[in-house]
């Protein structure tokens, strides 16, 4: 904080009298050099995407062999270059006077009716310029672990194509310099993530986890895209600098349905309750995907979301507090999933959705939290893939065995496994030192400094992912071996290995971006400056309590698995608590029960209507019409005699009438 | 004149019975003509209660339209005896649903 | 008083178009009705239309309808069963209703003091409808012209049969016959007369094969179809007993139809 007299940009904010805390967007747009490459840093992985899927299939048959062949050296090429191009802009930026670190590049106009026009913009800052390097850099290094992956997968180009096409996504969404570009990046992220869930489609679990995981966000989707919608209604433009300069202009009712639009749009992507139940079928993809999509990158798209919308969130304490709820449920909810998860993706993937909670915990606190949300979103994105990419090393070290209950004692037969993987562990756990103890115990004083229950809800939080994390790294790596008989675990190969000592080194180092609230300083352009909150303890006191806590997670994990037998099969006498969690906590029950089954019966109810009713009153009326008609042709007997009986009939009452008329 | 005027009546029902019940194209044409002569009675004597001769001639024009009707009527019922080797009206009834 | 006379027979003639089976009797029945109504029209000061009805309607359209009652068969009687369900019924009950309404409702009218026709037809009835007919009604008579052009038109072409093969000559005939009789065993001369006695002669008697059988292709079908064949024996049993009952022994042996028959042969003989 003590840079906070340094920043410039925050002054036009204040100008405006206060009604606005957050800073105005002003994208510098003259920028040149190396900045004119901008576009470039989408273009790569894009170009790859598109000659991966859409130009090899249609090369001849030889050359298609060679491109599938090496079409993944071709994606992780892409990937890299990306990622170099990422590194340059980023040393660029740091050369640059903080006051010029906002860059803007009007690529071309997207589309323009009327007052509304919509250029394809870029703006790259300080946010996005860290989330450039976590995406490339991780991204990089998990294409490089997929090499290894995927390396018997007939499918192997297709997956890289669609790898890149994520990347793209990613990037356009991270890029963006409105929120209809960003839309279109969050719903390019939406199809990679169907694509790649549903990459082995010839398994039916993982075309319903894809479907589900489509579905679900859609919901997210159509808030964001009301909030799109609202903001094109209120303020005229989506730019990132328009909306943020006239926001304190909008009535208080709209800036909060705008707040809590967008917060469902970043719970569908992230994982949120009440949207989180796909993200643990997700696991169905492969490993790297969840390492890269459903951990690192994607899913926290939705921090990303709230956090580069803090000029709109600044002013509805409605939405924030939300934000607040939600995120304290879901990292609770995520955490106890964890607990109970026996395969180890699916506890993984507990436990990203309780850290995503964290960052979007932070992200609901306001200018305080905004920059330990993105540095929990870096460090998590470091040890959570790592963690993700060790599970997959694991799984291929046991046959694509993801039962934790059929592991134990690995930490000798695949040492550089273990060795990334427990750093990744105590980063997680926050072990002093490691990058996740940094990251956790920020949002955790901040929550406390905020609000004394929430606080303690994510110091419980802390103490459960202590405990699960035990857990998990016991029945993997320690215990005694519980393996199928056939199984012979071994390290995995180099090309898989690297990446992982990379990621492990991430995690371990990744605090050093807190250096002298260095990331605070860094952001604080763009989310604003923070109103210092007196802790209600001192700093350290709350740091040596965070660890105590920790410490008897960790003991109870040791007590309650380490101490004892893990039996292979799951027990089934478990308490009530255990077979919740082990049910996802009754989230997809709920779903079947709330939205599922009675919309199942809604439109069973329409399509029995619209059977019986529409097409009985449709079918039924031709019906009767046709069966008039059969019987009244038979009058058309083709005898003139009858006819003339008719014409007789007919002058008969014809007289009867005039006499009527004339006689009454 | 009102016995004229019923026994016209009287004369047009029996043709138009006869239209109804007789099968014989000849038979049935001639009880057309039977309506039509007694119409034409009805008319000759309006004519006289009237006291003009309008009635007169269009019982005339009656008979001349009689005439042709006839002439191709009977065409007609020769053509289709021709072919058929009928003259029953219910033979020609292919003309229905 | 000319009315009260016509009037039952005419109704009685119509009546009888009803319920006679032969077309030729109900065209003479409506003879009858069209004869008593040209005789109403002179009772009613109508002589122009008196004439024409009788020669006109009696005269030519009634002679039209025999003619062609001709053409097509004079055997064409009309079965009285009625074919179609419930016709006969309903059409006799909607008559006796129509016929009723109209009658009551006539007789409902009071058509007040008869005018007559005396002051319209004092230069006489023909020149005061040629009057009208040619000033009044000039276009319409042009157009009954035009109407009767066009019937006579349509009749010829309903009348008319394309030819539509050559008209075969007697060589192609003469060969289809032998053709016939190669083919189908068919006889190639002319059929034999029917048969021809020296007591008996006559068009509707057969004529005798020589086993005494009667040639049945002798005899116009026609006959046959009426069943008014005679049998020459039959006919010469019958000129025997008249003879026998005249007492002339002396022709006997010369007229006996009975060909074959034994004992004609040994009185041949003698």
């Amino acid at each position: 904080m003590n840079l906070l007299s340094q920043t410039i940009l925050l002054a036009p904010s204040l100008e405006e009298g206060g009604a606005a805390h957050a800073p105005v967007v002003a994208p510098d747009t003259g920028a040149g050099g190396v900045f004119d490459l901008l576009w470039l840093v989408i273009a790569l992985p894009l170009l790859g995407a598109f000659l991966l899927l859409a130009v090899a299939p249609f090369l001849p048959a030889s050359a298609k062999a060679t491109a599938d062949r090496h079409g993944h050296l071709l994606g992780t090429a892409m990937s890299a270059l990306s990622f170099v191009l990422s590194l340059v802009l980023f040393l660029s930026l740091l050369g640059r006077g903080a006051e010029q670190r906002q860059v803007g590049q009007h690529l071309w106009t997207w589309f323009e009716t009327g007052s509304i026009n919509v250029g394809m913009d870029l703006l790259y800052d300080q946010l996005a310029a860290l989330f450039l390097l976590l995406i490339t850099g991780v991204g990089s290094l998990i294409h490089v672990y997929a090499i290894g992956y995927m390396e018997h997968d007939p499918r192997r180009r297709r997956f890289f194509g669609y790898l890149n096409l994520f990347v793209a996504a990613m990037l356009t969404l991270i890029l963006s310099a409105n929120f209809v570009g960003l839309f279109l990046g969050w719903e390019g992220v939406g199809l990679a993530s169907y694509l790649l869930i549903g990459f082995w489609q010839h398994k039916p679990s993982a075309a319903a986890a894809a479907k589900k995981a489509f579905v679900i966000n859609r919901v997210g989707d159509i808030g964001l895209s009301l909030a799109i919608a609202l903001m094109f209604a209120t303020f005229g433009t989506t730019d990132f600098g328009g909306v943020s300069e006239v926001a304190g202009e909008a009535s208080q009712s709209t800036l909060n349905a705008l707040g809590l639009l967008l917060l469902l749009g970043a719970c569908g992507k992230s994982a949120q309750v009440p949207l989180q139940a796909w993200l643990l079928d997700a696991m169905e993809g492969p490993t790297p995907v969840s390492a890269l999509i459903h951990a690192a990158t994607m899913v926290t798209a939705g921090v990303y979301l709230v956090v580069r919308s803090n000029f709109i969130f600044e002013l509805t304490p409605v939405a924030q507090t939300a934000v607040v709820v939600v995120a304290t449920v879901t990292l609770l909810w995520g955490a106890v999933l964890g607990c109970a998860k026996d395969d180890i993706k699916k506890a993984l993937a507990g436990s990203t959705m309780s850290q995503i909670g964290y960052m979007m915990l932070a992200a609901g606190l306001g200018p305080v939290g905004y920059p330990f949300a993105i540095f929990h979103l870096l460090t998590h994105g470091f040890f959570k893939a790592n963690m993700f990419l060790g599970a997959g090393s694991v799984m291929h070290g046991m046959d694509d065995d993801v039962d934790m209950r059929h592991y134990g004692a690995l930490n000798k037969a695949m040492p550089v496994t273990f060795l990334t993987f427990a750093m990744g562990y105590l980063a997680i756990i926050g072990f002093p030192g490691f990058s996740g103890f940094w990251s956790k115990d920020r949002i955790i004083e901040s929550a406390l400094a905020d609000n004394l229950l929430v606080g303690l809800l994510a110091l419980l939080g802390a103490g459960i992912t202590a405990f699960y994390m035990t857990r998990l790294m016991l029945m993997t790596f320690f215990t005694e071996k519980r393996w199928a008989k056939d199984v012979h675990p071994h390290e995995s190969p180099r090309v898989m290995t690297v990446p992982l000592i990379v990621l492990a080194a991430l995690s371990v180092l990744g605090g050093v971006l807190l250096l002298g609230d260095w990331i605070v300083n860094w952001l604080e352009p763009v989310t604003g400056a923070a109103e210092h909150h007196e802790p209600p303890l001192p700093a350290l006191v709350i740091t040596l309590i965070i660890t105590a806590v920790v410490a008897i997670g960790v003991a109870t994990a040791w007590f309650l698995v380490g101490k004892r037998d893990v039996p292979r099969a799951a027990p089934q006498d478990v308490s009530f608590a255990t077979r919740a969690a082990r049910a996802d906590l009754y989230g997809d029950a709920f779903n079947d029960a709330v939205v599922v089954r009675p919309g199942a019966s809604l439109v069973g109810g329409l399509a029995t209507f619209d059977r019986v009713g529409v097409d009985g009153a449709v079918e039924g009326g031709s019906a009767a019409v046709g069966g008039l008609s059969t019987t009244m042709r038979r009058l058309q007997n083709g005898f003139v005699r009858s006819y003339a009986l008719s014409v007789l009939a007919g002058a008969l009452l014809l007289v009867l009438a005039l006499l009527a008329v004339n006689l009454a | 004149m009102t016995q004229y005027v019923v026994l016209s009546a009287i004369l047009f029902t029996i043709g138009c019975v006869g239209v109804l019940t007789r099968r014989n194209a000849l038979v049935v044409f001639m009880c057309v003509e039977l309506m039509l002569n007694a119409c034409n009675l009805a008319f000759v004597a309006f004519a006289r209660q009237h006291g003009n001769l309008d009635g007169q001639i269009t019982a005339f024009f009656v008979m001349v339209v009689a005439a042709a009707e006839v002439v191709i009527g009977l065409a007609i019922i020769m053509t289709i005896f021709r072919t058929r080797r009928s003259a029953s009206v219910d033979d020609a009834s292919l003309l229905k649903y | 008083m000319t009315f009260w006379i016509l009037a039952p027979l005419m109704v009685l003639a119509a009546l009888g178009i009803l319920f006679v089976r032969k077309a030729v009797h109900a065209a003479l029945l409506l003879a009858v009705v069209m004869i008593g109504l040209a005789f109403l029209y002179a009772v009613m000061d109508a002589p122009f239309l008196f004439a024409v009805q009788i020669i006109v309607y009696t005269g030519a359209i009634l002679m039209l309808f025999l003619f062609v009652m001709m053409l097509i068969g004079v055997d064409a009687s009309d079965s009285t069963v009625e074919t179609i369900r419930g016709q006969r019924a309903m059409a006799i009950v909607l008559g006796l209703l129509f016929g009723t309404v109209l009658v009551v409702g006539i007789s409902q009218v009071t058509y007040g003091t008869v005018v007559g026709l005396d002051t319209a037809n004092s230069g006489g009835n023909v020149p005061a409808i040629a009057n009208i007919l040619f000033s009044r009604y000039v276009f319409a008579f042009e157009a009954t012209s035009a109407l009767l052009i066009t019937a006579v038109l349509g009749a010829m072409v309903l009348a008319h049969r394309e030819r539509l093969t050559p008209k075969p000559t007697q060589a192609a005939l003469a060969a289809q016959r032998i053709r016939d009789y190669a083919e189908h065993g068919k006889h190639p001369g002319p059929l034999p007369s029917p048969g021809v006695y020296a007591r008996h002669n006559a068009v509707d008697t057969p004529a005798l094969l020589p086993d005494g059988t009667a040639a049945e292709s002798s005899v116009s079908r026609v006959l046959a179809a009426r069943g008014t064949v005679r049998s020459a024996p039959a006919l010469a049993d019958d000129i025997d007993d008249v003879t026998r009952q005249i007492g002339d022994p002396a022709h006997m042996p010369e007229t006996s139809g009975k060909a074959g028959s034994p004992e004609n042969t040994t009185e041949d003989v003698k």
